[in-house]
């Protein structure tokens, strides 16, 4: 933990004012802030530990889900994301470089290129993540593809006839329940229990090929509660059927779009059924990337904050331990997106 | 700027050809693990050669970056030991979930019930 | 300063040479509110702790004592059952969350940690007071719930229960999020604390045995906690957002919640347990006058427990779904436990053999640790093989054993440390007649609750159950008999030591005749610590100490290099 070192042993005249009083020497204060800290990136490690265990436990068993899902991801994007932070880090270590040898003008443009980098690093986030949001490429309940997902997923000579489940009208195009395994899209934490027989009767008839079947209308109907709009109607009964067939080879290929086809080389075209519960590799993906992403965040709050100190010429080269400590913390986000990289983008 | 009261070093100062040698093997790094991972069809093993590479990347920026070459052996061993731990909590819960048999008992799992 | 045999004055200042002198003691310097609400001294942030779990610890018993009084007949008796349920998930999350889990490290360790060590304070004095913030912020947040519709899940919060009730699931989660925070960073600062701010002379193994065990516990704290922070922040997305992952109507694993709950939790009862158990040895020793037995086994075994307390979660899953390969590595590995708990078990017995036992009220205290966590550790090897617990789970015999463990262990030790060390906090000596009938009544009233739960709980009396066969009416009546016999010790305990702080004897400043570093200053001691490094010796070393009437404590016998 970075702590402002104020008024502490003060009015010990041979102190220097960010000596703080309990420790006798300079390097042994050093020395605990940077043993505290690395404890408290070992938390941070722990932290993400969760959501990595659940990555492990449901990729291995449910590895079909991760390499269906990944390919909505994009290669280059991540790719860049990874280099833009890879070069944060170098600017953050050289920053404290700089503030060992006193040269502060470099240390603040330095800490400055690295928060700018933090910045890139969002924006690009905030593209992809507004692409998935588009796309209805979203966690649990919220998962409904739409647009170029949809057709991906639910194959392209969809139809605009199964349309199913907005309880507000969103349509979800293409959604020909003959065209997918059943209960794809079973994703619904309250519809299982509210729409229940509404939906599966609906289904069952879609899944039976009755193409132009209008499913939604009775789901959205059938109670009068206000459902959210991503509450599709559940399909208890066909959840682990499968309907391969009906799919067709084509019909789950990652259409390759103009400048969506980067990265997905060979051997990346998915063949045979949808898996079941896509969307859980989708709420790995934002849990992961989500939790790193406030983690960016509060690494350029804290960047900023060592810039305001340095501008105050807070910093020495006998004192520059919030900045070892700050950089710290910055290369530790760069270490885990190190992992988050490959175990999200790069499954082949 | 100076305040002389001490005139014992704090940390290390990392030369510059060293920074911009690990930036440039991480770097590479990345475009290696790209490459192995759409380019070449190892089945199974792709995952442990990308970790292998994610293992590799996060050594050098623990080592150079973030000093622990230099640094005191405490330090190393604290990230050291939050991955083995990290290693465990996977691993044992890999070993518990890898021996469900979801398909034990015909068709789906029930609905749960909600009053 | 120090108390030395040709300096010696009867005197009322517990250790301090003047009043001048006195009025530098912690207590009384700086004065006013606010310096005690921005204060970074340990031993002031240790006091603000206490009272606050102190007072947790009231809540948390009050609401036990409505949960034994719904249960004195089948059916109702006081409460509605969804009440009933909020009760029983408050109790525990308040004991466990407030209580039990800062209660030793961060009320009694805060104050206790650095003077034993010889350090001025703790690592980082500003991160120890924030620490203590967020222990409020995530109280407010836990006991919001409360009026935010209650939560009912028990404290385990198990999916997909927890994300489908109604009631405070958020608020309450957030604070145990919050509460972690706040466990993370005592544990953090301790173990900077021992590594780096040793003085001289203060080796590894002239470190007393209290922080052996705080420092196994801060391993703990430091590195299960985060995991408990994931869950619920998971649990949150899980309610707010549907996430799915541990739902099982959307192909989510709830057994992976429970993965996840218990790779935390099971550390935290040994971030429970480990301190009560550091404290025994110091009490065993200094109340046998005699040194510890088996110093480094006592030591090591503290560290052992740290690490294999991640390798044992699993056994609260065995019914769960959990794979029979899980559980019976699980099964095994539980075992292996009992051989550091033993261990220490039997080097406390060594230390007293043939020692001079003085049954003042700590070793009165540490007495019936012995006796009922000797019975807590026991009945945990029942529920540990794996066949014996599928007759056992969620009866009863577990909420008695862990009773046995959590209260009869962590909350007895805590007793003692707080008799221990209350002279030396406040300076005051309590009732010691007093002492010993509280300590009688907590031990008798504590077995009959829970001796007569282990009973019931074999027969089949399942745990978290409102109502009940009459088969079971007895064994409640003598359990909800005996949570009251507890209830009146408890008041006894808070009388007398309230009392004590207006009206009690000044205390000498080693009333016990400890030879740890926070025995060789004043009491109370003053802000500073120690003027100079401390001269560290053997901590379990005695033969220089002798009783002195005058002023109704030890002294060392020969002066010795002013402390």
């Amino acid at each position: 933990m970075s702590k402002k070192h104020s008024s502490d042993g003060a009015g010990h005249a041979e102190h220097p004012k960010w000596m703080q009083h309990h420790f006798d020497t300079p390097s042994q204060q050093f020395a605990s802030s940077k043993m505290g800290m690395w404890l408290f990136l070992a938390t941070e490690v722990l932290l993400f530990a969760g959501l990595f265990c659940a990555y492990t436990v449901y990729r291995a068993n449910h590895m079909d889900m991760f390499v269906f899902g990944h390919q909505f991801l994009d290669v280059k994007w991540g790719a860049i994301n990874t280099c833009v932070l890879l070069f944060s880090s170098l600017t953050a270590a050289w920053s404290v470089r700089a503030a060992q040898l006193g040269q502060k003008g470099l240390m603040i443009a330095l800490l400055f290129i690295t928060l700018l980098c933090g910045g890139a690093f969002m924006a690009i986030k905030y593209v992809e993540y507004s692409h998935k949001i588009h796309d209805g490429l979203l966690w649990g309940t919220k998962y409904k593809p739409a647009g170029h997902a949809a057709e991906v997923i639910h194959g392209e000579e969809a139809h605009a006839a199964g349309e199913l489940g907005g309880a507000h009208g969103r349509v979800d195009e293409g959604h020909t329940e003959a065209e997918q395994v059943a209960g794809i899209e079973a994703a619904h934490g309250e519809g299982a229990a509210e729409a229940p027989a509404a939906g599966g009767d609906a289904l069952a008839t879609d899944g039976a090929q009755a193409a132009g079947a209008q499913a939604a209308a009775p789901a959205a109907q059938g109670e009068g509660v206000e459902l959210p709009a991503d509450v599709l109607a559940i399909d208890v009964a066909e959840r682990s059927t499968t309907l391969p067939a009906a799919i067709g080879p084509r019909g789950l290929v990652p259409v390759a779009e103009e400048g969506h086809d980067d990265g997905h080389g060979a051997g990346h075209h998915w063949e045979g059924p949808i898996p079941d519960n896509v969307h859980i590799f989708f709420g790995i993906y934002f849990g992961m990337t989500g939790l790193h992403g406030i983690h960016v965040l509060i690494g350029m709050i804290i960047l900023g904050w060592l810039i305001y100190r340095a501008l105050k010429n807070d910093f020495s080269p006998e004192y520059f331990t919030p900045v070892d400590l700050g950089v710290l913390y910055w290369h530790l986000v760069d270490l885990i997106w190190i992992f988050l990289f490959p175990l999200l983008y790069l499954i082949g | 700027m100076s305040h002389g009261h001490d005139s014992e070093q704090v940390g290390h100062i990392v030369p510059l050809w060293l920074l911009f040698g690990v930036f440039f093997a991480l770097i590479i790094l990345t475009a290696l693990t790209v490459w192995t991972a759409t380019q070449i069809d190892l089945g199974a093993f792709n995952i442990w050669l990308a970790l292998v590479i994610a293992g590799v990347k996060a050594t050098l920026v623990a080592l150079f970056f973030m000093h622990l070459i230099w640094d005191k052996p405490y330090n190393g061993l604290v990230l050291a030991f939050s991955f083995m731990f990290v290693i465990l909590f996977l691993g044992i819960s890999l070993m518990d979930t890898a021996e469900n048999m979801p398909d034990m008992y015909e068709g789906p799992a029930p609905a749960v019930a909600t009053e | 300063m120090n108390v030395t045999d040709t300096s010696i004055t009867p005197t009322d200042l517990g250790g301090y040479a003047s009043e001048e002198a006195e009025s530098e003691n912690f207590l009384s310097y700086p004065k006013g509110i606010m310096s005690w609400l921005v204060t970074l001294d340990h031993k002031r942030i240790g006091i603000l702790y206490l009272i606050c779990i102190l007072t947790a610890f009231f809540i948390g018993g009050m609401f036990a004592l409505l949960i034994r009084t719904e249960l004195l007949t089948p059916g109702a008796t006081i409460v509605d059952a969804d009440t009933y349920n909020q009760l029983f998930t408050l109790h525990g999350a308040i004991m466990i969350f407030l209580f039990i889990i800062p209660g030793i490290p961060a009320a009694l360790g805060n104050f206790a940690l650095p003077l034993m060590l010889g350090a001025k304070d703790v690592a980082f004095p500003r991160l120890n007071l924030m620490s203590w913030y967020l222990w409020l912020i995530g109280a407010a947040f836990t006991v919001f719930s409360l009026v935010n519709g209650g939560a009912d899940t028990g404290w385990t919060f198990y999916t997909p229960y927890s994300t489908q009730t109604d009631g405070a699931i958020i608020s309450i989660t957030m604070g145990v999020f919050i509460l972690g925070f706040s466990s993370i960073f005592t544990g953090l600062n301790f173990l900077v604390t021992i590594h780096r701010l040793r003085p001289p002379g203060m080796t590894w193994f002239k470190m007393p045995l209290f922080l052996w065990g705080i420092y196994g516990t801060a391993i703990m704290q430091v590195l299960a906690t985060p995991v408990i922070g994931i869950t619920m922040l998971l649990l949150i997305v899980e309610r707010t957002l549907g996430f799915g992952i541990f739902d099982p109507a959307l192909g989510g694993d709830p057994v992976l919640f429970q993965h996840f709950f218990w790779f935390y939790s099971h550390p935290a009862v040994y971030i429970m347990i480990l301190p009560a158990l550091a404290i025994m040895s110091e009490i065993f020793s200094v109340f046998s006058r005699k040194h510890i037995f088996g110093y480094k086994f006592i030591a090591f075994s503290s560290i052992v427990l740290a690490i294999l307390s991640f390798l044992v979660w699993g056994h609260h899953m065995f019914p769960s779904g959990q794979s029979e390969l899980a559980n019976f590595v699980f099964s095994a590995l539980t075992f292996s436990v009992s051989i550091p708990t033993a261990i220490k078990m039997f080097n406390w017995l060594a230390t007293m053999y043939k020692g001079e036992i003085v049954l003042k009220t700590p070793m009165l205290y540490a007495l019936s640790f012995m006796f009922l966590f000797g019975i807590g550790g026991l009945t945990g090897l029942f529920l540990g093989s794996l066949a014996v617990d599928i007759h056992l789970h969620d009866t009863y015999f577990v909420v008695a054993h862990f009773h046995y463990v959590m209260f009869g262990g962590t909350v007895i030790a805590f007793l003692a440390g707080l008799h221990y060390w209350w002279p030396k906090v406040f300076g005051r000596m309590y009732n010691e007649k007093l002492g010993a009938i509280g300590a009688a009544i907590i031990f008798v009233g504590f077995n009959m609750t829970f001796l007569a739960q282990f009973v019931m709980g074999s027969q089949g009396m399942p745990r978290r159950y409102y109502n009940y066969i009459d088969e079971y009416t007895i064994y409640h009546h003598i359990s909800t008999g005996g949570s009251f016999i507890m209830a009146i010790g408890f008041f006894l305990i808070a009388g007398y030591l309230l009392h004590s702080l207006l009206k009690g004897k000044r205390a000498p400043a080693n009333p016990w005749g400890g030879n740890t570093l926070e025995w060789h200053i004043p009491s109370p001691p003053p802000y500073y610590n120690f003027k100079e490094a401390p001269t560290v010796g053997d901590p379990y070393d005695f033969s220089e100490l002798e009783w002195d009437d005058r002023i109704e404590g030890y002294v060392f016998r020969k002066a010795e290099g002013s402390a």
